[in-house]
């Protein structure tokens, strides 16, 4: 394949996780490397999700307002999105507080559990949405990419299958949870 | 086409209907089978996978999953094939794009019915659900996620049951009550609000019927009954007593 693959990778509510065992790919990446151009994520130093991204790897769920604009503005720009690990294809540990409200959610965390200055975070910090939901209940969704985390293999599958241009089928390649 | 017997309706009267031998297709494959044994023990019996989940060798039929649908060519509803029996000449398919399509639509709503949080499950690695969801090639949920609110009872001393990953297969009912003959579980309401229960609804901790066999805990699919102080992933189950009881009452 001729063309560089201008890949973004991003993380909502995840724990980072996914980002991990991507980087556990190890020198399989260095071999990557002359066909992908990483334009954006943590492991970028670029401020801006830039336009005409090829591949975003998305991990983590869509938990506050801020995540369900960035999760659009990524969709807008980029041409293939992967819900990367089981945050972002159902919603997976971020998820186990939408049994309740936001506001014993908050109280939780910020009041019962705190040592000292327990206060509700009011600036700086983005509203929780009433549940944690998956990637995919808010934008169309290219490839799922379950795994708490993705195991790496899955993963450099994933990219491998893209590179050659083909949409990869990860059915019995990784599952839920580990 | 004349309807197909379900389990329930045929007669357990060996010496006055005695078994009769039929032939009929599964997937294009001719099979023999005794008249009493379902569409899956024939198809199990030849190979051919189905898959299951409320199923469980040693433990009555239930039909409660749906997930072993089938295919009978001449009607128009699929059949849960671990309650039908066969018919001479039946044509059965099991894989047809019809049956896979329902059966992931089935999977995708047990998932979307509870809050079933693999990583950091007790069973984690050890599920036959999440195991379903790998063979059937399920990468994610189409439906919206409900995110019912559901308790932990941790009364008992030795199990807990975390109704968040329960699927209602009832294995727990029925072993309770056909091989332990406890019946200390049943289930309560209808639907998508139905909950197994331990006596009247009481925890299960307070239970009198409940002999703490724990038989219920290692035939559960799930994390859903589990043995207390097991972290995550740590749950095997142990099911080897099932067939060895089946067995030994067998024998005249």
């Amino acid at each position: 394949m001729s063309k560089v693959l201008r890949i973004a990778t991003t993380w909502l509510d995840g724990c980072s996780g996914c980002h991990m065992s991507f980087l556990d790919l190890d020198e399989r990446l260095a071999d990557m490397a002359p066909h992908i151009e990483m334009v954006y994520g943590p492991l970028v130093d670029a401020k801006v999700f830039p336009e005409g991204v090829d591949v975003t790897l998305v991990e983590g769920a869509v938990a506050t307002d801020e995540d369900k604009k960035k999760i659009r503005m990524i969709r807008d720009r980029s041409y293939i999105l992967v819900s990367f690990g089981d945050c972002a294809v159902t919603a997976n540990v971020p998820g186990m507080r939408n049994q309740f409200k936001v506001k014993d959610v908050m109280k939780r965390g910020y009041l019962e559990n705190s040592s000292q200055n327990p206060e509700l975070p009011s600036i700086g910090v983005p509203h929780l949405l009433d549940r944690a939901r998956p990637v995919h209940e808010f934008v169309s969704v290219d490839v799922f990419l379950p795994g708490c985390p993705p195991p790496t293999e899955a993963i450099l599958y994933t990219i491998s299958e893209l590179l050659a241009g083909r949409v990869p089928d990860l059915k019995g390649k990784a599952r839920f949870g580990a | 086409m004349k309807k197909p017997l379900r389990v329930d309706e045929r007669s357990l009267r060996a010496d006055v209907n005695p078994v009769r031998l039929l032939t009929f297709k599964i997937d294009d494959r001719d099979v023999s089978a005794r008249a009493d044994e379902t569409i899956l023990t024939v198809a199990r019996q030849n190979g051919i996978k189905i898959p299951t989940l409320c199923h469980m060798e040693g433990l009555s039929e239930h039909g409660a999953c749906r997930l072993c649908i089938v295919e009978v060519k001449g009607m128009s509803r699929l059949m849960p094939s671990c309650v039908t029996l066969p018919r001479q000449d039946m044509e059965v398919l099991t894989k047809s794009d019809r049956v896979l399509d329902y059966r992931r639509k089935i999977l995708e709503l047990i998932f979307s019915e509870r809050n079933h949080v693999c990583s950091v499950c007790v069973t984690n690695g050890h599920c036959d659900l999440q195991a379903l969801a790998v063979e059937m090639g399920m990468t994610h949920v189409r439906y919206d996620y409900i995110y019912p609110t559901h308790p932990i009872d941790a009364t008992h001393p030795r199990f807990s049951v975390d109704h968040n990953r329960c699927v209602l297969c009832l294995r727990c009912v029925r072993v309770c009550d056909e091989i332990e003959g406890a019946h200390t579980w049943d289930v309560m309401n209808r639907g998508i609000s139905s909950k197994v229960i331990t006596d009247l609804n009481q925890p299960w901790g307070s239970s009198e019927t409940c002999t703490g066999c724990g038989k219920c805990v290692q035939v559960c699919p799930t994390g859903a009954l589990s043995e207390k102080g097991k972290s995550v992933a740590e749950m095997v189950k142990r099911r080897q007593f099932l067939p060895y009881l089946q067995m030994m009452r067998h024998r005249e």
